[in-house]
């Protein structure tokens, strides 16, 4: 096991759609400082990012764990929420559950879960029906 | 999402007198602008766009600017004249994203824009 260098959580609050993306903006923060290379910071955003509005469009509230290591990246989501019933409808580009207000904030078209997945070298999602969901994500650092 | 590339590039102030636009935050506008997205679905924009795309959207909330963040966009073009508030300004100049407003529809903005840069 490779020592971790660097860990921290960020707390995500379900339905604050004007702080949504903050904990994104600071995990991008983080890994600019920590000297990530930049394409593997914007891959970590971007999927942080979508994950972070599905917390915020669909949960109560979710925790995401970032973890650093010299070889990658590692995001864990987590939430308390409705979850998702089916994993496989939920992975197809352009299913959605989103409400118009979701819409309007440029998101909830069907693209958050296969954008994720396309930015992560792992990629695992695992929900229970109303209870939460569960996202973990690895990007490696080296080529 | 409609995308532009050219090997020959504009600046952000060449975008600016081009669509007669307010610049509303950004004291510099030096950067050169190689490619061009229209979108209004920030998961398009995070989906397709590559690092220093400019971004022209009808879109005016938060989410705009922080999918600029996130994305490593040069900058963002409301379009329609749209008025982006306080908060979502000084998010912006918190992370030195240059704002531009424009009169202009998506369409026109567009297409002015493609049209410089096809003819560089």
């Amino acid at each position: 096991m490779a020592a971790q260098l660097f860990e921290s959580v960020y707390d995500v609050t379900g339905r604050d759609f004007t702080n949504a993306g903050r904990a994104s903006t600071a995990i991008k923060d983080t890994l600019k400082r920590l000297g990530v290379p930049p394409a593997v910071v914007r891959r970590v955003a971007i999927a942080s990012y979508e994950a972070e509005m599905n917390v915020v469009m669909y949960a109560t509230r979710g925790r995401i764990l970032l973890q650093v290591s010299p070889q990658d990246v590692t995001l864990e989501v987590a939430d308390e929420g409705p979850g998702i019933e089916n994993i496989e409808l939920a992975m197809q580009e352009g299913y959605s559950t989103a409400t118009q207000e979701m819409r309007e904030m440029g998101f909830g078209a069907g693209m958050g879960l296969p954008n994720i997945r396309r930015n992560a070298d792992e990629f695992d999602l695992t929900s229970e029906v109303r209870r939460g969901t569960r996202l973990f994500i690895r990007v490696k650092q080296a080529a | 999402m409609a995308t532009l590339t050219n090997q020959k590039t504009m600046t952000l102030a060449d975008i600016r007198d081009l669509l007669g636009a307010e610049v509303l935050c950004g004291d510099d506008l030096s950067a050169q602008v190689e490619r061009v997205g229209a979108a209004d679905l920030m998961s398009d924009v995070l989906a397709l766009s590559t690092p220093g795309m400019l971004l022209l959207t009808g879109l005016v909330s938060e989410q705009v600017i922080r999918t600029a963040i996130v994305a490593d966009l040069c900058g963002v073009v409301f379009v329609r004249g749209k008025k982006p508030g306080d908060s979502i300004l000084s998010l912006a100049r918190e992370a030195k994203i240059p704002v531009l407003r424009t009169p202009l529809t998506m369409f026109e903005t567009a297409g002015l824009v493609y049209g410089a840069l096809a003819r560089r």
